[in-house]
């Protein structure tokens, strides 16, 4: 049965129903549990499970990420929540070194069934320091997976999918997803965790992004309708694997391709998109793959600036067009 | 203390407390958006500490530094502006509120990650040592900074190599909702210097003048040489951690006796000379003691005086909010050019 929920609130509804399922489950963060969490993700459940499964932490980012590796490997399934991913920069070790690589180093016999959970992104005007999009830096991380729901439903499923998984999983959230509303329906069947998921479909161009992006991309495929462009539009669902084979049979239909992502353009995740498509379809591909990106600049915290600084509607319209006029293709109508 | 310091020392406080409240009205209004963390409650420490500093002194401080900039010095014009992401404001519009610096002024900025105003003042002091000035840096931090490792590997590095830096905690005993003895298992913070033998002490943050000769003692200390010094100020937040935050997890019993101390209203019960009876009255039960001391020595302020300066405080607080309004907004040119302020003209590719 489907019901309309905040994202927040289907991240609650998965860590929940993981709790209640499992006794090795336990949430670890900063204001986690008495609080209900900053963007109120674990409300409600401390009361429900106390404090050895919903532990309030200090400030001390390096080591309870790390406390949680070593909860792991003696077979608990911690649910880290880093408050925002600019503060994960002080759990890079735990998550890089540790997490990322005790499975391997110890010649397989570790699980490491540890879940970070953050939200990444710009949200509105928190400045340079707390508008980092750094899922370029955990892509380049064999032994990590990342999940990057972008609805409720992807959110609950992903959640409780990386909870149940034995490998070290990054759900990057966006701050401002959590006040957004979808459909939620507990009872549905989840895809796997790593497959993109076509959310609109077209022939002119495909859309590849993930994510906020998703909710742009959408808006800006609406408006290319009108102007009698077709684009298809992929939520990629997860960073690490890449789902190339839904990306590939979607290209091999509209033969052009539009990456749109919040991050910097430079090296950021969109390349690693381009550079495996461009190896996968290059020879029937009709015209340069693009890219709508973030500016190459820390967050500014003026208004105009950060807003100027990430890609908006217009923008991703604006490129499809090009996209769509630059190729001297033949009409494919 | 003289009663040109006291009064000045009068002054900032009002004017951080009017400057703080107004910029939450202005927040309400949207004119500023973001996170915006204020200091309502905690006047004395920054003005106690920083009436105690030279402008030699280099001053690092976190997100809630509003009142830092302003005791430092900084205009209340820039820093409104940047609070409204001005061209004008002291970071150009590019920082906002938890990103203030004023290079002139040695106010090195405001930093947002809990636990990085260790490290850099503790660089700071090392370049100072090194040059072997009379100067020294004054690092700010809260009570929720000291569980980050970079508390530890700083102390130690100072007192290691007997660094000039002053290390300030603001113990509001709360890191966002979690309370002191839920996060610390030493809420003493203090104690946790003498791990390092870094001299420490815990002095009343509502008492101003105590703030400030503990300031001074310190410093003293510092530029004779004997590295680093730790005060630990018991201080209270009478709003939120930001706006975003309604502070509902505090109990009201524990608010209401920290407003009854209100550092503001202490002071000016310190220094007015004959207060009216509903000015002892909005002071609180427990100022009345020190108020009837004072009324029998000489008085530093009459109540005249007093409302001079509340005047003069909303003048300026109102004219600030008026320039930050009236300023222009930066250009993306701008923000190119602080992010390449080093290149010195260096073309790239
Ligand atoms: C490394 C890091 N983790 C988490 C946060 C989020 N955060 C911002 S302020 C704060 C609480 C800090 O408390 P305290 O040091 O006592 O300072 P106060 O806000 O009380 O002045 C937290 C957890 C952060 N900014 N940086
Ligand atoms: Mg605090």
């Amino acid at each position: 049965m489907s019901e309309n929920v905040y994202y927040w609130q289907a991240l609650n509804r998965a860590l929940d129903a993981d709790l209640a399922a499992d006794e090795s489950v336990i949430v670890l963060g900063e204001d986690v549990a008495l609080y209900g969490g900053s963007y109120r993700v674990t409300e409600g459940l401390y009361a429900k499970y106390g404090e050895w499964r919903l532990r309030d932490t200090p400030i001390s980012e390096g080591s309870f990420t790390g406390l949680g590796v070593g909860a792991a490997l003696v077979g608990l399934r911690p649910v880290v929540e880093i408050m925002t991913i600019n503060f994960a920069l002080l759990a890079m070790d735990a998550i890089i070194n540790m997490a990322a690589k005790i499975p391997f180093m110890s010649g397989g016999q570790f699980p490491m069934p540890l879940v970070v959970r953050m939200p990444g992104g710009v949200a509105k005007q928190l400045a340079a320091q707390h508008s980092q999009r750094l899922e370029q830096m955990l892509m380049n991380v064999p032994g990590l997976r990342i999940a990057v729901p972008a609805t409720p439903q992807d959110a609950y499923w992903q959640l409780r999918q990386a909870i149940r998984s034995d490998e070290p999983i990054i759900i990057l959230e966006h701050e401002s997803l959590y006040f957004t509303q979808g459909s939620l329906d507990v009872s549905l069947e989840a895809p796997p965790m790593h497959r993109a998921q076509v959310s609109r479909q077209g022939n002119d161009l495909t859309i590849v992004t993930y994510s906020r992006m998703l909710d742009l991309s959408l808006r800006s495929a609406e408006q290319l309708a009108e102007k009698g462009i077709g684009a298809e539009v992929i939520d990629l669902r997860s960073l690490r694997p890449l789902d190339w084979e839904t990306c590939t049979a979607s290209l091999e239909k509209t033969r052009r391709l539009l990456v749109v992502e919040e991050d910097s353009r430079f090296a950021g995740a969109g390349a690693e998109i381009v550079a495996g498509l461009t190896e996968r379809c290059f020879y029937y591909l009709d015209a340069p793959p693009q890219r709508v990106a973030g500016l190459e600049m820390p967050t500014p915290f003026n208004a105009a600036l950060e807003a100027a600084s990430i890609p908006r509607v217009a923008d991703i319209v604006d490129a499809a067009e090009k996209l769509c006029a630059d190729s001297q293709i033949k009409d494919k109508g | 203390m003289e009663p040109d310091v006291l009064r000045k020392m009068l002054r900032d406080m009002l004017l951080a407390r009017a400057f703080e409240e107004r910029a939450a009205g202005e927040y309400t209004k949207g004119n500023i958006s973001g996170f915006l963390h204020l200091y309502p409650g905690e006047e004395a420490v920054a003005v106690g500490v920083l009436h105690a500093a030279e402008p030699a002194d280099y001053i690092v401080s976190t997100y809630r530094e509003h009142v830092h900039a302003l005791v430092r010095g900084l205009p209340a014009n820039v820093v409104m502006a940047e609070l409204f992401g001005k061209k004008t404001g002291c970071s150009g519009g590019m920082g906002g509120s938890m990103h203030l610096f004023d290079r002139e002024r040695r106010f090195m900025g405001g930093y947002a990650i809990v636990g990085e105003t260790f490290p850099v003042a503790t660089g700071i002091a090392y370049a100072i040592a090194l040059r072997e000035l009379p100067e020294a840096v004054i690092c700010f931090f809260g009570d929720g900074a000291v569980n980050q490792g970079t508390f530890h590997e700083s102390l130690n590095m100072a007192a290691l190599w007997k660094l000039p830096v002053l290390f300030v905690c603001e113990n509001n005993h709360y890191q966002i909702g979690t309370e002191i003895h839920r996060h610390s298992a030493v809420a003493e913070v203090y104690k946790r210097a003498g791990a390092y033998h870094v001299p420490a002490r815990k002095i009343d943050g509502m008492d101003v003048l105590a703030v400030h000769r503990a300031t001074q003692e310190a410093l003293a200390q510092i530029r004779s040489g004997n590295g680093p010094q730790f005060l630990e100020f018991e201080t209270y937040r009478f709003r939120g951690h930001s706006m975003a935050d309604p502070g509902s997890y505090r109990p009201k019993v524990e608010l209401q006796a920290f407003e009854n101390e209100d550092p503001v209203k202490v002071v000016i019960a310190e220094t007015v000379t004959y207060p009216s009876a509903g000015e002892i009255a909005i002071a609180g039960p427990d100022n009345i003691e020190r108020l009837k001391g004072h009324l029998d020595s000489n008085g530093h302020l009459s109540s005249r005086q007093l409302d001079a300066i509340r005047i003069e405080v909303a003048e300026v607080v109102e004219a600030a909010v008026r320039f930050a309004s009236e300023s222009p907004e930066p250009t993306l040119a701008d923000a190119e050019a602080a992010l390449n302020c080093n290149r010195h003209g260096e073309v790239l590719i």
